[in-house]
């Protein structure tokens, strides 16, 4: 695991003790984790994963830190919680077991008794300091303080969370505290989010018929923090945060190089091909053959012995392998060799987060030099905009510090790449951009190829045409017009190539109606 | 007129003192745990709370244990103890739990089911 370098202002040195999570993503946007040996807030409605985000925050410190912990059940008894977790890799019996974790459930009811006169709960701290104590904890859950104090006096309420709060701190043990979201304040009394040092909301948002679970940590004393939404997930290993990551701005870029699998395109870039590590752009109109530039590409890193992740967001795999079959890549063998792995999944079947977690995963197993997502204009229907663009960053950022060569194919609609609303700008965020487009030529349709940019290396400006035959993908020079292409400009060139297109697709409506 | 007088003692007799309802005491023999904390006030005033009431109203039919948190944590595991002081009616069935430094004693003797 990478040390954390917690960034300290030229005039300050101090930094508030802080207590790692262990939860991926998380001590990133807390820059160290929750402040240690106090207690902090968690916030969310009904099924936000509060209490698996709160078990997981003790599972991680007994694996990791090697911390006892106490879970405090209001809600839930002993039973009812372990099988909430079983589907998560918890290992909670072991826990269990070694005596590494204890969960006791009391049980509250303000019906079943009554009211004679004044009292405090100081029963509950004798609870707490016994169980402390049974597993000498360093971590402690209560779950979730409204069960507790519910159908309490408000006078007493207060005084006694006044009081938890400072018993806690005297007994050293980092707290997290579960709580429901209220109406008008943040929790149902409005007094805990004042009081408490650090506060996280959780929350559970359904936009355009997805589902995407969003942590916020809204205050943290004495210290710096992420202030913004950041999603997360929940699957068979706990929970992920995914913050933009830092440290691929750290990352030292490499210099070595990868071919593309089409020698002619090589050339064009600096006749070495693309870097390895760097994020590639390849986009066109439908049919103009990005899906197999993508593949020739991955036939020529399984050929170098290097393993390649293909995930396929419109076209199956067998229907691929089919289709490069016909000119000539036969992919099928580099598929039983296990050196090409193919990840095919509707776009609509889930978010986009668990779209990119599932491929996390693959890639955590498998370890790629390259990966490749064709297309990802079909995951850009399924969230909102400034989500997309968001996530694309943080995956980019995310194969950035793996080393991992990406390669994106985006479909555009026909005209000029400006106006396109999909493009989400990410031609400037990748590396190389390739552009494919269906020209017209001396009365002839023929595809082009142009590399847009290239960052970091000398490219070639010129517009080639690409052919794709049975014998494989091959470039060649066009000839527009009665000048020859050595004296036209790149952007006189690109000009006449969009002029071209446009008379095609008034001629295609003309033809259509 | 009956009515009239019958209601006006009833008013003078909640003010004063509360009329035990012999249905409900019954022969047998209360048990009662009172959970506190130590000699802080709210423990203190229950002590004194119980066994004035238990003199008033129980005669002797009774079996008061007195218990200390701090000094038997184990005991107030046991019996889920959350908010203190806390009486606990273990004897006749059904279990009562009371809650507060007893100072409001027709919430007590309702608990009790002494009336």
């Amino acid at each position: 695991m990478k040390s954390l370098r917690v960034k300290k202002s030229k005039t300050n040195n101090f930094t508030f003790p802080k207590c790692l999570t262990g939860m991926q993503g998380l001590d990133e946007i807390t820059t160290g984790g929750i402040p240690k040996n106090r207690p902090t807030l968690l916030l969310g409605n009904t099924g936000c994963g509060k209490t698996i985000m709160a078990m997981e925050f003790l599972v991680k410190g007994i694996e990791l830190y090697d911390e006892p912990a106490v879970f405090m059940a209001f809600e839930e008894t002993t039973e009812e919680l372990l099988l909430n977790v079983k589907s998560i890799n918890y290992n909670m019996e072991a826990l269990l077991a070694n005596k590494k974790i204890y969960i006791e459930h009391i049980h509250v009811n303000p019906d079943e008794f009554r009211k004679t006169g004044l009292y405090d709960l100081e029963g509950l701290f004798v609870r707490l300091d016994q169980a402390i104590k049974k597993v000498k904890a360093k971590r402690l859950v209560l779950d979730s303080l409204d069960t507790l104090f519910y159908g309490l006096d408000y006078r007493v309420l207060r005084s006694e969370f006044k009081r938890l709060l400072t018993w806690l701190k005297e007994k050293k043990v980092t707290a997290i505290i579960t709580s429901e979201i209220g109406d008008t304040f943040l929790t149902r009394n409005g007094l805990e989010e004042y009081v408490a040092d650090c506060v996280i909301a959780l929350d559970n948002r359904v936009t355009n018929q997805i589902t995407t679970r969003r942590l916020r940590i809204i205050k943290y004393r004495g210290s710096f923090h992420g202030n913004n939404e950041y999603p997360f997930t929940i699957d068979e290993n706990g929970i992920s945060v995914y913050p933009i990551i830092s440290q691929a701005f750290e990352q030292e870029s490499s210099s070595k190089r990868i071919l593309s699998g089409v020698s002619e395109l090589d050339e064009m870039l600096d006749k070495k091909g693309f870097y390895a590590g760097s994020s590639i752009l390849i986009s066109g109109t439908a049919g103009t053959g990005k899906t197999s530039l993508a593949a020739s590409f991955a036939y020529s890193v399984c050929q170098a012995k290097k393993t390649c992740l293909f995930c396929a967001f419109e076209e199956a795999p067998n229907q691929i392998i089919r289709n490069m079959q016909s000119i000539g890549f036969h992919l099928d063998p580099m598929v039983e060799s296990e050196m090409l792995t193919f990840y095919y999944s509707r776009p609509t079947l889930q978010n986009l987060e668990l779209h990119f977690l599932a491929i996390k995963k693959i890639i955590n197993d498998i370890n790629p030099t390259v990966v490749i997502l064709d297309p990802i204009t079909n995951l850009m229907t399924e969230g909102p905009n400034s989500d997309i663009r968001s996530m694309l960053t943080r995956f980019a950022d995310y194969l950035k510090t793996q080393n991992i060569t990406v390669m994106f194919t985006a479909a555009i609609t026909v005209g000029s790449i400006e106006r396109n609303p999909s493009d989400e700008g990410i031609s400037s965020m990748v590396d190389t951009w390739i552009m494919v487009q269906d020209i017209e030529v001396d009365a002839e349709r023929t595809r082009s190829l142009c590399v847009m940019k290239s960052r970091g290396m000398v490219h070639s400006n010129e517009v080639r045409g690409f052919k794709i035959s049975s014998k494989g993908i091959s470039l060649f020079p066009i000839i527009i017009g009665k000048s020859s292409t050595s004296s036209l400009s790149k952007r006189s060139a690109k000009e006449h190539l969009n002029l071209s297109t446009s008379k095609d697709s008034n001629k295609m409506k003309e033809t259509s109606r | 007129m009956k009515n009239k007088f019958v209601a006006m003692i009833n008013k003078i007799s909640k003010k004063k003192k509360i009329k035990a309802n012999p249905e409900c005491a019954g022969e047998e023999k209360y048990i009662l745990r009172l959970f506190i904390t130590g000699i802080l006030p709210n423990s203190a005033r229950a002590v004194k709370n119980i066994n004035s009431i238990c003199d008033q109203y129980l005669n002797g039919r009774y079996e008061l244990e007195i218990i200390d948190i701090y000094q038997q944590p184990s005991l107030a595991v046991q019996e889920e103890i959350i908010a203190v002081p806390v009486l606990i009616k273990k004897f006749p069935l059904p279990e009562e739990r009371m809650i507060g430094d007893l100072s409001n004693t027709e919430e007590v003797l309702k608990g009790l089911c002494l009336v």
